[in-house]
C-alpha cells in the first residue's frame, strides 16, 4: 500500500495509453456483466427453493400427451406427498397471438403445491369459490392494465368450448406477487379453475395435462418421484416424474445451451483482452527501464520491482473492469426496469460480482507476469546504459 | 478553440463516412477500392500516400505486437458477429426454406400451430374435395392427413428433449417431393415401423437404421432415414393409423396437407373452406405457414449478435487507437522530416489510415475464416416447433458469403475509427518539435 502512489504515477504515465486500455477492458467487463447475468438468470430458474418442493407428474411420452384423471386418487395415496394438484396447458391467446403469456387450468387446490406466490386470503377463497375465475401475476395485471372482477376473454388454440366456439370469458378474482424475487418470472402467468375447463371443453374430458404434487421433504423427492412413476408402470399411460427445478432446467437446455454460447463469446473477448492489455503493459515496461533501474540501485529489491509492476497491471484491469461492471449493473437495471421482470437477466449481484473480480485479479496478472519478469531480470548497468 | 472545431469536423466527417459505409452494398465498396487504387497509381499525391505507406509497412515488423493487437481485436469482433448471425441465418433458412406456395395446410380454426390442432377424419375427407386441390392419374385428391405428436427422447448429451413424431399415409410423400429417402426405405403401413429425419439420426440417441425405438408400451424399428433439406428434418414419421392409438389419440388428426392445382388456386381453396359450414378450419400456404413460425427468433438473435459485436467492436477501437498512436509517436520523426523535406499533409494521413485499414482487413478474414472453419457446417437445435410440445427443430448455422462481407465490413469500419485520430493527429504534428524530439 505504501507504494501505491509509485504504481499510480506509473499508470499516469501515459494518460492517453492508459484510459484508452481501460476502455477496452470496460467494454470486456460490461459485456461479461451482461452475458453473464442472462447466463445466471437460466441458470438459477432451475435452482428455486420453491422448485425443490415441487414435483411434476407428466406422461413418459412427453409433454403434450394426456394423463388420465384416475391417477389422482392414486397420487393422493403416495406417501411423502402433502397435496396433488391438476394442470392443463390451455394456450390461450388474448386479442393478439404476438400478446402471448402462459395460461394454465389448476385445480382448486394448486396454491397448496405452488407456493412460489402470494395469494391474499380472500382472493384465493374467491378464486377457489367462482366456477370461472382466474387469477394473474401483478406482471401480468400491469402489462393488460386488469383489475379485480374484470371479464377476461381468452381465444383457445387447443381447447374449443363444447359448442365449437374458441372464445372462453373469465373472471378476474386475484392478482398474486413472487414470494421471491428470482421467481418473479411467475407473475406472468394466468391461472383458472381446471374444473370449469374440464366441464366446458369440447373433447378429452377427464384428462389431465399433468400433475403437479408437493413433497413433504425434498430430500425424498427422487424417492417419491420413482413411488409415484411405479404405479403406471407397464400401463399404456407410463408417467415420467420429475421435480419442478429438474423440469425447468430440462426446458431451458432445450431452449439453447445458453452457458456454452456465452462461455465462447467470453472466451474470444478475454483472448483479445489479454492481447491487448498486454501488449499496453509490455510497451510500458519497456519504456521504463532505465527507471526501473534507477529504482533497484536506490534499493529496491528484484521482489518489489516484480510486485510493483504486477501491482500496476492488476490495477489498470480493475479500474477498468470495475467501471464496465457498474456500468453493466446499470444497464441491467434499466433494462429491467423498462422491459418488465420477464427478460431473462439477473440483478448484478454478489456472485457475478465475484466471479469478475476473480477474473480481473487474473487477466491482470496474466498480462502483467512476462513484464515483471523482464522488470525484475533486467541488470542495473545494462538496463542505465540503454542497453 | 480552434482544436475543438477540428475535433468536432473530424466525428462528423467519421458519423457521415460510418453511414454511408454501412450502406453501400458491395459493389460499392469494390467500386471505392478501384478508385483508391488509380488514386494511389495515377495522382502525385497518391504515388507519394503509397511511398509513405511502404515505409509504414516496412516498419510493422518492429512493432508486430502492437499491430497483432489490432489483427487479433477485429478479428475476435467480426468472428462473434459472423458466427451469432449465422446462428439467426440458418434457423431462418431452415424454416423459410420449408413448404412451397402450391401446397397448403389446413389446421383446426384458432389453433394457430399444427400441434395445437385436432381435426376429424371426416374434415380430412371434405378438405380433400374442396376446389383448387390437385387430383392423381386415378382422380384421387393429392392430400395428406396427418398427426402430429410429440415424443421425449433422450439427444446425444444423454439430456431429454421433446421431439416431433408425424403420423403420415402415403400422401405425404406425395405432397412433399423434396423428402427423400437417402438409407433404407420407407415403413410400411400398419406396422410398427419408423423413417427417420437426418437431423434427428445425428442428434438423438441410439439412432440407426436396423434398430429399435421405445415409444410408449411397443417398440419400433427404424428402417429408414429421410433427407428434406428443410423443417422434416427435424421430425420421425410413422403410419398416421399405428401411432395415434399409442399416443391415445384414435383416429383424430392434426392437419391435412393438399397440392393445388397451382399456386394462384389457393385464393379459391381457401375462400371455399370458409364458406363451408361443416369446416371450422384455418388454411395457409405451407411456405406462408413456416415461414410465419421463423417470426421474429431471427430477428431477436441479429439484434443480440449485433448488440454484443458493437461492445466488442468499442474495446477493439480503443486497442486500435492505442496501437496507432504509439506507431505514429515512433515514427515522430521520420513524418516530421517528411513534412519539412514538403510533403503535403494529405499523404501523411492517408498513409496512415490505409496502415490501419489493411491491418483491420487481415483481422477481418482472419475472424471470417475462422467463423467459417469452426461453424460452417455446425449444426444446433432449438425448441422452436411452436405450440405447447416445444419440439427440437434441428438447423445448420449459415456462413453464407453476405454473412462474411458483413464481418469485413464491420473490419473496415473498426480499422476507420482507429486509424483516423492517429493519421490526423501524424499531420498535425508541428514539424519543429518533432524533429526535436527523442
Amino acid at each position: 500500500m505504501k507504494y501505491f502512489h509509485l504504481v499510480w504515477s506509473a499508470l499516469m504515465r501515459r494518460k492517453t495509453r492508459t484510459l484508452f486500455t481501460m476502455f477496452s477492458v470496460l467494454a470486456a467487463f460490461l459485456l461479461f456483466g451482461m452475458l453473464d447475468s442472462v447466463r445466471t438468470s437460466f441458470a438459477d430458474a432451475g435452482h428455486s427453493v420453491s422448485g425443490a418442493h415441487q414435483l411434476i407428474t407428466m406422461s413418459k411420452l412427453g409433454l403434450g400427451n394426456q394423463l388420465p384423471l384416475s391417477l389422482q386418487s392414486r397420487l393422493e395415496a403416495v406417501p411423502g406427498l402433502t397435496a396433488v394438484a391438476r394442470v392443463s396447458w390451455f394456450g390461450g391467446i388474448y386479442q393478439d397471438p404476438k400478446n402471448f403469456f402462459p395460461n394454465e387450468a389448476v385445480s382448486a387446490n394448486y396454491f397448496a403445491v405452488q407456493d412460489a406466490v402470494v395469494l391474499p386470503p380472500d382472493q384465493l377463497k374467491a378464486f377457489q369459490s367462482t366456477r370461472d375465475g382466474a387469477v394473474v401475476g401483478a406482471t401480468l395485471a400491469k402489462r393488460f392494465g386488469w383489475k379485480v372482477g374484470q371479464q377476461i376473454p381468452l381465444e383457445a388454440t387447443i381447447w374449443p368450448q363444447k359448442d365449437g366456439s374458441n372464445t372462453w370469458t373469465f373472471k378476474l378474482v386475484g392478482i398474486f406477487h413472487a414470494r421471491d424475487a428470482s421467481e418473479k418470472s411467475i407473475e406472468g402467468v394466468m391461472f383458472f379453475r381446471w374444473k370449469y375447463f374440464d366441464e366446458a371443453r369440447q373433447f378429452a374430458q377427464g384428462s389431465v395435462g399433468w400433475y403437479q404434487t408437493r413433497v413433504a421433504n425434498p430430500e425424498h423427492a427422487d424417492q417419491v418421484a420413482t413411488a409415484i412413476d411405479a404405479l403406471s408402470k407397464n400401463s399404456d399411460h407410463e408417467t415420467k416424474t420429475v421435480t419442478a427445478n429438474a423440469f425447468t432446467a430440462s426446458f431451458i437446455s432445450q431452449l439453447a445451451n445458453i452457458g456454452l454460447i456465452v462461455g465462447a463469446i467470453m472466451a474470444a473477448v478475454f483472448f483479445t483482452l489479454i492481447l491487448l492489455t498486454g501488449n499496453t503493459m509490455a510497451q510500458a515496461v519497456r519504456e521504463r527501464i532505465p527507471e526501473l533501474a534507477v529504482l533497484k540501485t536506490i534499493g529496491f529489491s528484484n521482489r518489489s520491482v516484480l510486485l510493483l509492476v504486477l501491482a500496476e497491471a492488476v490495477l489498470l484491469v480493475v479500474i477498468g473492469g470495475v467501471a464496465g461492471m457498474l456500468l453493466a449493473a446499470g444497464v441491467v437495471g434499466g433494462l429491467k426496469a423498462a422491459l418488465g421482470s420477464q427478460l431473462p437477466m439477473a440483478p448484478v449481484g454478489g456472485s457475478i460480482w465475484g466471479e469478475a473480480l476473480i477474473l480481473m485479479i487474473l487477466i491482470g496478472v496474466v498480462v502483467g507476469v512476462l513484464p515483471a519478469l523482464r522488470g525484475m531480470r533486467l541488470k542495473i548497468v545494462d538496463a542505465l546504459a540503454g542497453r | 478553440m480552434n482544436k475543438f472545431l477540428l475535433g468536432l469536423l473530424l466525428v462528423v466527417v467519421l458519423i457521415v463516412c460510418l453511414v454511408v459505409w454501412s450502406l453501400l452494398p458491395w459493389y460499392g465498396a469494390v467500386a471505392a477500392a478501384v478508385l483508391l487504387a488509380l488514386w494511389l497509381a495515377l495522382t502525385a499525391t497518391g504515388r507519394r500516400t503509397l511511398s509513405v505507406t511502404g515505409v509504414g509497412l516496412a516498419t510493422l515488423r518492429s512493432r508486430w505486437g502492437a499491430s497483432s493487437v489490432i489483427v487479433i481485436g477485429i478479428a475476435g469482433v467480426v468472428g462473434v458477429l459472423v458466427a451469432m448471425l449465422a446462428m439467426g441465418e440458418g434457423l431462418q433458412a431452415t424454416l423459410q426454406g420449408t413448404g412451397s406456395a402450391d401446397t397448403a395446410i389446413v389446421i383446426r380454426a384458432g389453433s394457430q400451430v399444427e400441434s395445437n390442432s385436432v381435426l376429424m377424419h371426416s374434415d380430412a375427407v371434405l378438405i380433400g374435395q374442396q376446389p383448387g386441390v390437385a387430383r392423381d392419374a386415378t382422380g384421387h385428391p393429392i392430400a395428406s392427413p396427418e398427426v402430429l405428436l410429440a415424443v421425449s427422447l433422450p439427444k446425444n448429451n444423454g439430456q431429454d428433449a421433446n421431439l416431433s413424431v408425424r403420423g403420415v399415409g402415403e400422401e405425404a410423400w406425395a405432397v412433399r417431393p423434396n423428402v427423400k429417402i437417402i438409407a433404407g426405405r420407407k415403413f410400411t403401413p400398419g406396422t410398427l415401423e419408423l423413417d427417420v429425419g437426418k437431423g434427428v439420426m445425428a442428434q438423438f440417441k441410439g439412432m440407426a437404421i436396423g434398430s429399435d425405438l421405445q415409444l410408449g408400451s411397443q417398440k419400433w424399428k427404424i428402417v429408414g432415414e429421410f433427407d428434406s433439406g428443410d423443417a422434416f428434418n427435424s421430425e420421425i414419421w410413422a403410419d398416421a393409423s399405428t401411432i395415434g392409438p399409442v399416443f391415445h389419440r384414435g383416429s383424430s388428426l392434426s392437419s391435412v396437407t393438399v397440392r393445388l392445382t397451382s399456386p394462384s388456386a389457393f385464393t379459391v381453396f381457401k375462400a371455399a373452406l370458409a364458406t363451408n359450414p361443416q369446416l371450422k378450419v384455418d388454411a395457409e400456404t405451407t411456405h406462408q405457414y413456416f415461414a410465419d413460425q421463423a417470426g421474429g427468433i431471427n430477428k431477436l438473435i441479429r439484434w443480440l449478435g449485433t448488440t454484443i459485436a458493437i461492445i466488442m467492436a468499442i474495446g477493439a477501437i480503443f486497442g486500435a487507437l492505442n496501437s496507432m498512436y504509439a506507431a505514429v509517436a515512433t515514427r515522430a520523426r521520420e513524418i516530421a522530416t517528411l513534412r519539412a523535406v514538403g510533403f503535403q499533409g494529405t499523404p501523411v494521413v492517408a498513409s496512415v489510415l490505409l496502415e490501419t485499414m489493411l491491418l483491420a482487413l487481415a483481422g477481418g478474414v482472419l475472424g471470417a475464416f475462422v467463423a467459417w472453419a469452426v461453424f460452417g457446417h455446425f449444426t444446433a437445435s432449438t425448441s422452436a416447433g411452436g405450440g405447447f410440445s416445444f419440439t427440437q427443430m434441428i438447423f445448420q448455422f449459415r456462413v453464407t458469403p453476405a454473412l462474411l462481407w458483413t464481418g469485413i465490413k464491420w473490419a473496415l469500419a473498426i480499422g476507420f475509427i482507429g486509424g483516423l485520430f492517429p493519421a490526423v493527429r501524424a499531420a498535425r504534428l508541428p514539424v519543429t518539435t518533432a524533429l526535436r524530439e527523442l
